[in-house]
């Protein structure tokens, strides 16, 4: 290698291991503050904020989803299975949204209710048919039953 | 000059090159395409439903192969960028601008297929989460090469310069990559893993593998047909290509 070209990489390793670092520090100061969303536990510990808008995550707890019979109003819990939280919510539901599934709620806190103009259900990295689905409920309830 | 770098200079001559890639491209573009079809129909066709989201979950073979080849692209232009700026090699500094629009295009294509499944699925076109965010980026730092290497008038200082922007560019990909587990996302984890098991079903993950194999096969047929125009660019003028225009010029007569 000329001497030359030995400069060059020597340089540009430099600067690359430079922006690298910068960036890991950014990602690293970013983790801590760059919150999406809260879960019901922070929020009790007082770490949401509490007259703005922020995100709630959470699952939606079983048997817990009221629908209003005269308007889009519905009313939930959503849990991070230590703390919950009682949610309202007036609009139209995604898809992916049922109880047991996580979601994303937008809104403020108002009288310790979740007050959401929006609401986004997460959805996990799991895909399989229907029929395997079926599968592994069934084998889980006999194995359940078994114990 | 031992025979691998005699080997090395030989192919990374411009008229070597460009008439093994000549050979090449042909080849990419029709596997690309075959692999792409068999892929598309086990995906649309074959596959069966999903459990929760039903036919809907289809665009995951557009959607995640587009995504692997945004980042794919990235650090094959990222690669040659510092190929280029360390060794100068002509060869290098094509290869990485003609990757750029490709990867761009990938990356679009993500953007949008994850927005048209987002709106029904998640309940919104677009989130600004850290996945989201950091693909846009990506987005961005393709143009922004693209522009560089347009704006400067002299192709090899056009292409140093852009080359530069790409490789600082790079930390992002890990960024990316990672961002699902470093933060609280509404984008899902990574699906298929390297490491561990997937967590998909079998019967849908061969035509997703299938239809990551055709865009890489097909990334390829595109970069090396790109870096034949580039170089007959860059080398206007020279003997070969002149010999090249006359006997493309003796042909059409």
């Amino acid at each position: 290698m000329t001497p030359t070209r030995k400069r060059r990489l020597i340089l540009v390793s430099l600067v690359l291991a430079a922006v690298a670092a910068a960036a890991g520090l950014t990602a690293l100061a970013l983790q801590q503050n760059m919150t999406y969303l809260y879960s019901p536990t922070e929020i009790e510990a007082g770490h949401a904020p509490e007259s703005a808008r922020f995100r709630l995550g959470g699952v939606v707890l079983e048997n817990s989803l009221r629908r209003a019979s005269d308007s889009l109003k519905v009313d939930f819990v959503v849990t991070d299975r230590f703390r919950e939280m009682p949610v309202e919510y007036t609009g139209i539901l995604p898809d992916l949204f049922r109880e047991g599934q996580s979601i994303v709620a937008t809104g403020t806190v108002q009288n310790g209710r979740f007050v959401a103009t929006e609401v986004l259900a997460k959805h996990d990295e799991t895909y399989m048919p229907k029929e395997v689905k079926d599968a592994i409920d069934k084998a889980k309830s006999t194995h359940a039953d078994a114990r | 000059m031992n025979a691998l770098t005699l080997w090395f200079h030989k192919t990374g001559s411009p008229p070597t090159f460009y008439r093994i890639a000549g050979v090449l491209v042909p080849w990419c573009y029709g596997i690309g395409l075959v692999l792409g079809l068999v892929g598309l129909y086990g995906g649309l066709v074959a596959a069966p439903r999903d459990y929760q989201q039903g036919d809907a979950y289809r665009i995951i073979f557009v959607h995640v192969p587009c995504a692997w080849m945004g980042l794919f692209a990235y650090f094959f232009m990222a690669a040659n960028a510092f190929v280029a700026l360390v060794w100068r090699i002509k060869l290098s500094e094509i290869l990485a601008m003609a990757s750029a629009p490709i990867g761009a295009a990938f990356t679009f294509i993500t953007l949008v297929t994850g927005s048209l499944w987002g709106k029904p699925m998640w309940g919104t076109w677009w989130t600004w989460d850290a996945r989201l965010t950091s693909e846009l980026v990506l987005l961005f730092l393709y143009l922004g090469v693209m522009g560089l290497y347009a704006a400067i008038e002299d192709r090899r200082q056009a292409a140093r310069a852009a080359g530069f922007l790409a490789l600082i560019g790079i930390v992002n990909l890990p960024i990316v990559h990672f961002s699902v587990n470093w933060w609280n996302t509404l984008h899902q984890g990574s699906t298929v893993r390297l490491i561990g098991p997937s967590k998909i079903d079998p019967a849908m993950i061969w035509p997703l593998l299938t239809m990551a194999l055709a865009t890489h096969v097909w990334f390829f047929g595109s970069v090396l047909a790109r870096t034949r125009t580039g170089l007959l660019e860059l080398d206007a003028g020279k003997d070969w290509v002149r010999r090249i225009a006359l006997a493309e010029g003796a042909r059409r007569d």
